[in-house]
């Protein structure tokens, strides 16, 4: 876990290189990407106290700022994701039915950079977007069109379409301080040591223990949000209720690529461009067999004969 | 034969060959401005819409500016089109002859017309082209207007938008095939294009394939018996 370690002073190569790209949106990956470990950020919502510092050091580490917002009668500020909120508390009044007491459930709302991610999927633009082989899902802004198809393609309503620059942003996954060894901000501001990020074996090791501890503790359905659906993720919730994940802001149960953007993306391109393809070939072949489709002088005369109000 | 079968402007100037005027400028012009939205947002369109084509975007100046474009050229197209409906609609209105030159296709490919009904100023193909084109402009602006972030993304849901995009997609490429056999039946049968740019044909050509529009304007007879009006 990086969270307590300081800037190296040197760094011998960056980490996320062109060369560690796996997956790259509208077009094709290195052939043999440089392989790194993949990493993943832990949340432990069991231990969220809901002090924001994530949030803060969200918007200090990339420089955002949101205007001055009002007051919705819940704790949520701003009171969604934004294009320069990439992270966001989303705060759940719950009563246990079991124990009939009310439970604060706070959780950390961000991109979960997806091992399949419905964004990258979805994206027309070539090198929009990127997946790098630890697992980072980046937006790459100068090759962003804003056509926001991203935000389609995502299960979780994660992606925002600037209104400044028209490209979409999201959470990073702090990569331009993983690229040099550092951890998230979130995960470094955090108090309670709720965000913890490194391997995504060391997290999962570590959210076992978190389980065991939650269990041994009543919270007997306490368990990982790292869903299949989308291959797995490297942002990873330990949820009290992980039977329940809806509970917590409407955390998708088993989040997916939607089948319509997998239609959009798949079958219809392919029977879209060879449908135009056929279209224009019948009509070439048509033309090879027939001819034109000439006007014969018997025409023209029949015409004449009849313009001069003869009966042709 | 009636008035009812011809639109206004239409008109017949006797001489050697027969001249026919079909289209007016107003509605040349009309068309002219559909047909370059048309083909722009086919460009712009299917930049977007396969990764082997995203380099169309730089006819657009780039990606951006495409993704930006696009929707207003669709603007332009639907209110453009939408005058050439009300220009055309009367006379592509469904008749029953309309339903037996279609039974008979293969004699229209054939170009074995004399074996056909009569057909008026629009044969069952060219009204075919109308209607489809007029529903899938609908579709498309609808559909467009919900996946145009820009201005409606507050209006609808994401869920929404992933079926709006799929609708748009699959109307883009039934236009685009549309577009296709619009075109290439204006290639295919000489003399048509003439129709489009000058806004005339030739008597020979009305005889062949709209002989009841021909019999219809000769029947009109003496008022546009006057020669060439030179409308252009």
């Amino acid at each position: 876990m990086t969270i307590d370690v300081n800037p190296p002073t040197r760094v011998d190569r960056p980490l996320l290189s062109e060369a560690a790209i796996v997956l790259r949106s509208a077009s094709a990956a290195p052939a043999a990407p440089v392989q790194m470990e993949p990493v993943a950020k832990l949340i432990d919502v069991s231990k969220c106290i809901g002090c924001k510092a994530c949030q803060a050091a969200c918007m200090e580490w990339n420089d955002t700022h949101q205007p001055i917002g009002e007051f919705n009668g819940t704790y949520e500020d701003p009171h969604d994701l934004t294009e320069t909120q990439f992270t966001l508390m989303r705060f759940t009044e719950w009563i246990n039915p079991k124990t009939d007491t009310l439970e604060w459930l706070i959780r950390k709302d961000g991109c979960m950079h997806c091992a399949e991610p419905g964004c990258l999927e979805a994206c027309p633009a070539p090198g929009a977007i990127v997946k790098y082989s630890n697992g980072i899902v980046d937006f790459v802004h100068e090759n962003c069109i804003g056509c926001g198809n991203c935000v389609k393609g995502c299960p979780f309503n994660i992606p925002r379409i600037s209104r400044v620059d028209h490209t979409a942003y999201k959470c990073t996954l702090c990569s331009d301080r993983v690229a040099v060894g550092q951890g998230p901000a979130c995960a470094k501001a955090c108090p309670t040591q709720a965000i913890v990020f490194g391997t995504k074996k060391e997290m999962q090791a570590h959210a076992e223990g978190r389980i065991k501890d939650l269990k041994s503790r009543g919270y007997e359905q306490a368990g990982l949000y790292d869903p299949p659906g989308v291959g797995g993720t490297h942002v990873m919730y330990v949820l009290h209720h992980a039977d329940q994940p809806e509970l917590y802001a409407g955390l998708a149960r088993d989040p997916q690529i939607s089948p319509v953007v997998k239609a959009w993306k798949g079958v219809t391109q392919f029977a879209g461009l060879a449908l135009m393809g056929v279209a224009v070939a019948a009509g070439a072949v048509h033309h090879l067999l027939t001819g034109a489709n000439r006007v014969a002088d018997e025409d023209e005369t029949a015409a004449e004969r009849l313009s001069r109000g003869g009966r042709p | 034969m009636s008035a009812s079968d011809v639109d206004r402007g239409d008109a017949l100037h006797p001489g050697h060959p027969v001249v026919v005027d079909r289209y007016t400028p107003g509605a040349r012009a009309n068309h002219w401005v559909t047909a370059i939205c048309l083909v722009l947002l086919t460009l712009s369109g299917l930049a977007m819409f396969n990764p082997s084509l995203f380099f169309l975007t730089v006819l657009f100046g780039g990606g951006q500016w495409t993704r930006a474009i696009h929707p207003w050229i669709g603007v332009v197209l639907f209110f453009s089109f939408a005058g050439l409906f009300f220009r055309f609609y009367r006379l592509n209105l469904w008749r029953s002859e309309d339903s037996a030159w279609l039974a008979g296709v293969s004699d229209v490919l054939s170009a074995h017309e004399e074996r056909l009904p009569e057909v008026g100023k629009y044969n069952a193909g060219q009204k075919l082209v109308f209607w489809s084109m007029s529903l899938l402009i609908i579709v498309l602006i609808v559909s467009g207007l919900i996946i145009w972030d820009q201005y409606f993304l507050a209006y609808t849901s994401i869920p929404t938008k992933r079926v709006a995009l799929l609708v748009h997609t699959v109307a883009a490429v039934v236009i685009i095939c549309v577009w296709i056999i619009h075109v290439y039946a204006a290639i295919w049968v000489r003399g048509t294009i003439g129709a489009m740019t000058r806004g005339r044909v030739t008597g020979g050509w009305a005889w062949r394939h709209h002989r009841r529009w021909l019999r219809a304007l000769a029947a009109r007879g003496g008022e546009d018996l006057k020669g060439p009006t030179g409308a252009g």
